[in-house]
C-alpha cells in the first residue's frame, strides 16, 4: 500500500459472536484510504456486524447510514439530520436550535435536503414521511456528518432503482472512502471499484469490480465450499489490530 | 424567513413535536391562570428547625415494638390482597358486560369516589371493622379494573373471532371471549392487576388516616407527635415491601397469602349493624325536605349548600390539580434522566430507580400530611405531594420504556444532547398519555386532601361526615363523581386531539 492510501480498517483473524451464534469467523480485511467497498451477500451474512465493527475502529472518522434509520418520530426532518453535526455546535447551540433553528445550520442542511430531494419535507416531522422519504432523512444525517469516510447499511434499499443510483453516487462523490452493504449486485458494480461478497461471517469473494461480472456474483451467492476458488483476498500484514472497545456483547480474537 | 409551510396547509401543523409542544404550552396556561386563585399561602414560614428532626428521624429509624409494626404492616398487605383478589374477577364480569352503558357509567361512577371516601361512608355503616377497609378498596377498584379491561380487550385483534358464530348470548360471549381476546390480552391483565395491587397496598397505607388498624394510623400517630424516628421506620417498612414485591409475590404463594390475610384481618368481618344500613340509605343521606316532598326547600337548600360549599370546594379542587399537573410534568422532566440508562449510565440509574421508588411509592396522603406540618394548611403541600408522587411515577415509566428501546444508533449523542434530541422527544407522547390518565387520579387525591385541612371538596365532606350531616356528604360526593366524569371526558378528548390513545388507568 502507498503512503497516500494508508489503510483505514485493518482486520486479521476477526471473529465475533454474540452469545452461542458465531457472526464472524476469522475475517482478514484490509481496505484503504480511497475505496469504494461493496458488501454484498444473504441475509444473516455478518455484513451489519462487520460495518458496526468497522465504525467503532474509526468512530471520528466515519459517518454512519444504519439499516433502521434511527430517526426520532416526533421532531422533524431538519433535526434529524442536524443530529449528524451534533458535535460540531456547542450543547446550548444545539438546546437552541430545538426552539428556533440556528442560521448557520439552516443553510447546508437546506442544501443537503435539496440534494436528495427532501426541500418540501424539511419542516415536517419524521412520523409523517413515507418510508423512502425517511431513509433520505438518515442520508441526510450522515452527509451532515461531513466526515471523510461513509458506512452504509443498505442505504438507499426503500428508493427507487433511478434515485437510489443517483443519490449513491452523490454519496459516494462526497465521501473519500465508503464501504456500504447492499442488496443489488447490479449497483455495486456501477459505482464500487471492490466487491467483497460474505456468506456466514466468512469472506466468499473480494475482487476488483472491474474483473467480475454479474454471473460471477450471483454464483458466489450460491456457492457453497469453495471459498478458494473466488479468493483473491488480499494478504495483510499481520500488525495492529482493532481498538480494544471494539464491540460490547461480542469478542474479538487474534 | 419563517420556516417553509406549504401555502395550501399554512394553518395545519406539519411537525408532531409543534403540536405536542400545543399541548404542554395550553397546560402551562392552566396553570399560570390557576396560580392567583389557589389557596397557596405558606402558614408557617420557620420549617427549618422541623425539617431538620425530620430528615433525622428518616435517616435514623427505629423502632421499639417490632410486633406492633409487623402486625400494621400485616393487616395494610391483608386488605390490599383481599381486595384485589375479589375485585379484579368483579371487573372482569362487568367487562364482560361493558358494552351496556348503564354500566359504564356505574363504574365511572364508583370509581369516581376515593377510597377514603368510601371509608368514611361505609364506617357509618359498619364501624371500623374488615368490611369497611375491604369494601372502601374493593368498590372502587371493580371500577377500575372494568374499565382497564373492558379497554385493553377492545385492543386486542379481533380477527380470531371472525370465523366463529355463535348466538349472541352472555354464556356465549363469555366463552368466545375465553378463546379469542382475553388469551391475548392476558400478560396485559395480569401485569394492570400487578400495579393495581400496589395501588391497593397504598390506599389500604392511608385507611390508616381514617382510623382503620393499617400502617397509616401508626404513622399519623407518630408524625403527629413528633416521633419522627418511627415514622421513619415505618415508611423505610413499607418501601422495602413494596420495592421488593417482585420477589416474595409469587403467584404460587399466593393462596398461601390469602388464608394468612384473612386470619390476619381485624374481627367483625361481617354486618355490625345491619339494621342501619336500610335507614342509612332510605333516609339519613336524604335532605329532610326532600323527604318531606317539599320540592321548593330541597332546592333551596340544595342552592344554599352549593353556594357556600360546593362550589369553593369545586374550585379549589380543580385549581390545586391544575398547579400540580404542570409542576409534575417539570418534575418528570427532570427525575426521568437519573434512572435512564441511556443518559445517566448504568449505574447510576440504578441509584436512580431507588430514588422513583421513594417518590411514587409514598403514599400523596402521607406526603401532604408531612408537608402540611412544615408549611402549615394551605393548598401548597398538597401540590408538592402530588406532584412528587405522579413526577416519580410517570418518571419511572418513562426511564423504563427508554431503556428497552431498541431504536438507538452507535452515533448516537450522549448527555445532555441525547435528553434533547433523542430521549425527551421519543419518549414525549407516553409521557402526556401518562399525564392526562393521571389527571383524574390528581383531581381524586386533590379532593380527598381536604381531610387533612385544606378547602378543597374532602373539607366539606369530612366536615359533614363529622357533623353527622349525611345529607350534606351524599349531595358533595355526587358533585365529586360530576367533577370527575368531567375531567375523564376532558382527558380522553385532549388525548384524543393529540394522538396519545391507549388503554391504561
Amino acid at each position: 500500500m502507498s503512503a497516500n492510501h494508508p489503510p483505514i480498517f485493518q482486520l486479521t483473524d476477526a471473529s465475533l459472536s454474540y452469545g452461542q451464534v458465531q457472526v464472524l469467523d476469522n475475517l482478514h480485511l484490509l481496505i484503504n484510504e480511497g475505496e469504494k467497498v461493496a458488501l454484498l451477500g444473504p441475509s444473516g451474512a455478518g455484513k451489519s456486524s462487520l460495518l458496526n465493527l468497522l465504525y467503532q475502529q474509526r468512530t471520528e472518522q466515519c459517518a454512519l447510514c444504519p439499516q433502521d434509520n434511527g430517526l426520532v418520530d416526533i421532531l422533524s426532518a431538519y433535526h434529524n439530520i442536524f443530529m449528524g453535526g451534533l458535535e460540531r455546535y456547542s450543547t446550548t447551540a444545539s438546546l437552541w436550535n430545538l426552539v428556533r433553528p440556528l442560521s448557520r445550520a439552516r443553510s447546508p442542511i437546506e442544501a443537503i435536503a435539496a440534494q436528495l430531494g427532501l426541500h418540501s419535507e424539511l419542516w415536517k416531522s419524521a412520523d409523517r414521511l413515507s418510508g423512502g422519504q425517511r431513509q433520505r432523512v438518515a442520508l441526510g444525517r450522515a452527509l451532515f456528518r461531513q466526515k471523510d469516510t461513509f458506512l452504509g447499511d443498505e442505504p438507499v434499499s426503500a428508493l427507487d432503482p433511478v434515485q437510489a443510483e443517483a443519490l449513491l453516487r452523490h454519496v459516494l462523490q462526497q465521501h473519500s472512502t465508503a464501504v456500504v452493504c447492499l442488496h443489488s449486485p447490479a449497483l455495486a458494480l456501477a459505482l464500487f471499484d471492490r466487491i467483497i461478497v460474505m456468506k456466514a461471517g466468512r469472506v466468499e469473494l473480494d475482487q476488483p469490480a472491474h474483473q467480475l461480472t454479474l454471473a460471477n456474483l450471483k454464483a458466489s451467492y450460491t456457492a457453497n465450499d469453495h471459498p478458494d476458488v473466488f479468493c483473491n483476498a488480499t494478504t495483510s500484514k499481520p500488525s495492529i489490530i482493532s481498538s480494544p472497545e471494539a464491540c460490547v456483547t461480542g469478542k474479538i480474537q487474534r | 424567513m419563517l420556516p417553509a409551510l406549504n401555502p395550501a396547509h399554512s394553518f395545519s401543523v406539519q411537525s408532531t413535536a409543534r403540536r405536542l409542544t400545543g399541548v404542554i404550552a395550553l397546560l402551562v396556561i392552566l396553570a399560570a391562570i390557576a396560580l392567583p386563585w389557589a389557596d397557596l399561602e405558606i402558614v408557617q414560614s420557620e420549617p427549618w428547625p422541623e425539617l431538620k428532626r425530620l430528615g433525622e428521624g428518616m435517616l435514623l429509624p427505629y423502632w421499639d415494638d417490632p410486633a406492633v409494626l409487623l402486625e400494621s404492616l400485616g393487616q395494610t398487605l391483608a386488605f390490599a390482597l383481599l381486595a384485589v383478589t375479589l375485585s379484579a374477577p368483579l371487573g372482569m364480569a362487568l367487562a364482560l358486560i361493558f358494552h351496556w352503558r348503564v354500566i359504564r357509567w356505574l363504574c365511572a361512577a364508583i370509581r369516581s369516589v376515593h377510597e377514603l371516601f368510601w371509608g368514611l361512608l361505609l364506617m357509618q355503616v359498619f364501624g371500623l371493622s374488615a368490611t369497611t377497609g375491604l369494601l372502601a378498596i374493593l368498590i372502587p377498584y371493580s371500577g377500575v379494573f372494568a374499565k382497564v379491561f373492558a379497554e385493553t380487550l377492545a385492543l386486542q385483534d379481533k380477527t380470531p373471532a371472525h370465523s366463529i358464530s355463535l348466538k349472541p348470548r352472555f354464556a356465549n360471549q363469555l366463552a368466545l371471549w375465553s378463546y379469542t381476546r382475553i388469551p391475548q390480552a392476558l400478560p396485559a391483565l395480569l401485569s394492570y392487576t400487578r400495579y393495581r395491587f400496589e395501588c391497593a397496598l397504598r390506599s389500604s397505607a392511608i385507611l390508616g388516616f381514617i382510623g382503620l388498624p393499617t400502617l397509616g394510623f401508626h404513622l399519623e400517630t407518630a408524625f403527629k407527635q413528633g416521633l419522627y424516628s418511627q415514622a421513619g421506620a415505618l415508611l423505610w417498612a413499607f418501601l422495602i415491601l413494596i420495592g421488593t414485591l417482585r420477589y416474595w409475590l409469587q403467584p404460587r404463594l399466593i393462596p398461601v397469602y390469602l388464608v394468612a390475610a384473612v386470619w390476619l384481618l381485624p374481627e367483625t368481618i361481617g354486618f355490625s349493624n345491619s339494621g342501619y344500613l336500610w335507614q342509612f340509605i332510605s333516609q339519613d343521606i336524604w335532605p329532610t325536605p326532600l323527604l318531606n316532598g317539599d320540592l321548593t326547600g330541597t332546592f333551596n337548600w340544595a342552592t344554599r349548600l352549593w353556594q357556600e360549599q360546593a362550589w369553593p370546594g369545586l374550585v379549589q379542587t380543580v385549581l390545586l390539580t391544575q398547579l400540580a399537573l404542570f409542576l409534575t410534568l417539570v418534575i418528570t422532566l427532570i427525575v426521568y434522566p437519573v434512572a435512564s440508562q441511556a443518559i445517566a449510565g448504568r449505574l447510576n440509574a440504578r441509584v436512580g430507580h431507588v430514588l422513583l421508588l421513594v417518590m411514587r411509592s409514598t403514599p400523596e396522603m402521607m406526603l401532604a400530611f408531612v408537608f402540611m406540618l412544615l408549611f402549615g394548611p394551605s393548598g401548597l403541600p398538597a401540590v408538592l405531594a402530588l406532584a412528587i408522587h405522579n413526577g416519580g411515577l410517570i418518571g419511572y415509566l418513562v426511564a423504563r420504556n427508554s431503556d428497552t428501546d431498541e431504536r438507538n444508533r452507535l452515533d448516537d449523542p450522549a448527555g445532555i444532547a441525547r435528553y434533547a434530541y433523542i430521549e425527551t422527544p421519543r419518549q414525549l407522547p407516553s409521557l402526556l398519555a401518562w399525564l392526562f390518565y393521571r389527571w383524574e387520579v390528581m383531581l381524586r387525591e386533590s379532593a380527598i386532601m381536604g381531610v387533612l385541612g385544606i378547602t378543597t371538596l374532602g373539607f366539606y365532606i369530612d366536615s359533614a361526615f363529622e357533623e353527622i350531616r349525611y345529607d350534606r356528604a351524599f349531595f358533595l360526593i355526587l358533585v365529586t363523581i360530576a367533577l370527575t366524569m368531567l375531567v375523564d371526558g376532558c382527558s380522553r378528548w385532549l388525548r384524543k386531539k393529540a394522538g396519545v390513545e391507549g388503554a391504561g388507568g
